[in-house]
């Protein structure tokens, strides 16, 4: 390959998977908000609640 | 902690967590697309230098608009048609016209797929043999020869075609009667680690293969002077939008599925990457296999014909799988993952016009789909699985795609942002819940990158078609098939608008409360 052609395909995968870890990395640290709006409370009054599997 | 909310609508089926979320969105992100139109593209579009629009053309458009669908999905609740309602009474048909879209796709998507399957049969004997353009119009679709006299439609069934797609069928009924949880996040949890890891071996093994790096060179050796042309970055932007899943109802129906504390951009963020990041890795397996086949052939890569669309898996890949050495195994991974890429994609297309007529109707989820399922299945073989289908396809994925799905956007963009200036309390939507926040930046991607861009495009998509036709079909035929499928769109949004909802939407009050009047100052820790 040639090094121009090296050189673009190494900085598209470092743009896009680095993309990818950053963010991922970034929702394993902060997966959800500790504060919410009062209220929001998902209800189950007409099914059975599922097993939640939350990260 | 209280218990009671604000919303007096029975609850909603959900995703089991942000996990199962994240994969079900990726799933329905990655589809074919990913695999056969983003090598030919980039190749096409300055190589290299592609990915500078490509870049930001995911930033300024594909992640702001996935976040729209994020916003709306999940602070109204429902599938396009509640959704739209919710925001403005009249705006339904723009729900149902998301929703429509979607049945039109998901009738000719099902058909690609039972190719995939077929194609994955015959690529444990190699049936193809040495004429693969010849085995795929001729002996597997029996293409109707339309230039010298053929039909251009019949009802000539071709069993080897139908029976895959009635497999297909079946299994996304049984998958999407299964619900959100145990049918939709189930099927990805399955699908979508299988098809990254069987694509990634066959990435692995193509770039291995003699003359693969002349595939990579061509691909990404990069041509600046194409930055200079608009056409590029048009390119550009149109391959993020189509090949996210966006703005045609999937997304918003996805994200009603989360709980209503859930985390919306920062998972979303994660989809928008992963997908990129497939399409990459696709552009480079695909490019090094396409490197081996003209090493093979004794020619320039730039000299192959068929580097994108149908004709790049049907029957180029083909004669690939039949000149390297393991073949079979190739060809099995290779059509193995469009049909899981495909399969996952098309049960999310399929989920948006469940949920509307489960909510429109009052239809039991098993009814619903029970329904649509086989009416849709019915169209597709009596569309598809004939000599006609390949042309069938073509037309009618051109006019429901650059035309339906673009106007959809551009219309959800104009009267959320500029006519119901909704977009702030999506904005607070998204910041309140979500743990990566949402700046005023997004204020301009979607009212004004997204739409101008998006208008261009369909604009002179339009103009183009009208004067140009479209493949050289005929004229009539187009008629029909092409502009008709968009009169059938816009048709079928107005009348599903007009029947009484069996249970009414409009008694709902969105959460969080929008302007916050005590929220923003006294919440914070408050709730846990």
């Amino acid at each position: 390959m040639n090094g121009s052609a090296i050189m673009l395909m190494v900085l598209s995968l470092l743009i896009v998977w680095g993309g990818l870890l950053v963010s991922i990395l970034a929702l394993r640290a902060r997966p959800e908000r500790a504060d919410f709006p009062e209220g929001g409370v998902d209800d189950h009054r007409e099914d059975d609640a599922i097993t939640e599997r939350d990260t | 902690m209280s218990t009671t909310t604000t919303d007096t609508s029975p609850p909603r089926e959900q995703f089991t967590g942000q996990v199962g979320f994240i994969l079900s969105a990726i799933g329905s992100a990655v589809g074919l697309g990913n695999i056969w139109r983003f090598p030919g593209v980039a190749y096409e579009n300055g190589g290299g230098a592609f990915l500078v629009p490509y870049v930001i053309a995911l930033l300024t458009a594909g992640i702001p608009i996935l976040f729209l669908d994020y916003a709306l999905g999940h602070r109204f609740r429902g599938g396009p048609p509640t959704v739209f309602r919710r925001v403005k009474k009249w705006l339904e048909t723009l729900g149902w016209f998301q929703v429509m879209i979607c049945f039109v796709i998901a009738i000719y998507y099902a058909a690609i797929i039972g190719w995939a399957l077929s194609f994955f049969v015959y690529s444990f004997t190699l049936k193809w043999g040495d004429d693969t353009a010849a085995f795929f119009t001729g002996d597997y679709l029996q293409l109707s020869d339309t230039a010298n006299g053929g039909a251009w439609f019949t009802l000539d069934f071709v069993p080897a075609v139908l029976i895959p797609l009635l497999l297909v069928w079946v299994a996304t009924i049984v998958v999407l009667a299964g619900g959100v949880a145990k049918g939709i996040e189930k099927a990805n949890v399955v699908f979508l680690p299988l098809l990254v890891i069987a694509f990634a071996v066959l990435v692995v093994r193509a770039v291995f293969l003699d003359g693969a790096t002349d595939g990579l060179n061509a691909l990404f050796t990069p041509d600046w002077s194409a930055l200079g042309d608009m056409n590029v970055w048009i390119a550009a932007y149109g391959q993020i939008f189509f090949s996210l899943s966006v703005a045609f109802g999937i997304m918003i129906t996805y994200s009603s599925y989360r709980k209503r504390r859930a985390n919306l951009t920062s998972p979303g963020l994660v989809v928008a990457f992963s997908n990129s990041g497939f399409e990459m890795l696709a552009g480079i397996g695909v490019f090094a296999a396409l490197g081996f086949l003209a090493n093979e052939q004794g020619v320039a890569v730039g000299d192959l014909e068929g580097i994108s669309g149908p004709i790049l898996s049907f029957v180029t890949f083909p004669a690939v799988v039949s000149q390297m050495p393991a073949g079979p195994l190739f060809g099995a991974l290779f059509f193995g993952s469009l049909a899981m890429a495909g399969f996952t994609s098309l049960i999310s297309i399929l989920q948006v016009v469940s949920a509307g007529f489960q909510e429109k109707f009052g239809l039991t989820r098993r009814k619903a789909v029970l329904w649509i399922g086989v009416v849709a299945a019915v169209l597709s073989v009596v569309g598809f699985s004939t000599t006609t289908g390949l042309i069938a396809l073509d037309t009618i994925d051109n006019w429901s795609n650059n035309v339906g799905i673009v106007a959809s956007a551009v219309l959800m963009c104009v009267f959320l942002v500029w006519l119901l200036r909704t977009s702030p309390e999506l904005r607070y939507h998204l910041n309140a819940v979500s743990t990566f926040q949402v700046g005023r930046w997004w204020y301009v991607c979607v009212g004004a990158i997204v739409p101008a861009v998006l208008l261009y495009m369909l604009i002179s998509r339009i103009v183009d078609l009208a004067r140009n036709g479209y493949e050289g079909y005929d004229e009539t035929y187009l008629l029909y098939a092409g502009w008709g499928t968009l009169v059938f769109l816009v048709v079928g949004a107005v009348v599903l608008t007009l029947p009484r909802w069996r249970r009414s939407p409009d008694d709902f009050v969105a959460w969080p409360t929008y302007p916050p009047v005590m929220a923003a100052t006294t919440s914070k820790g408050a709730n846990r």
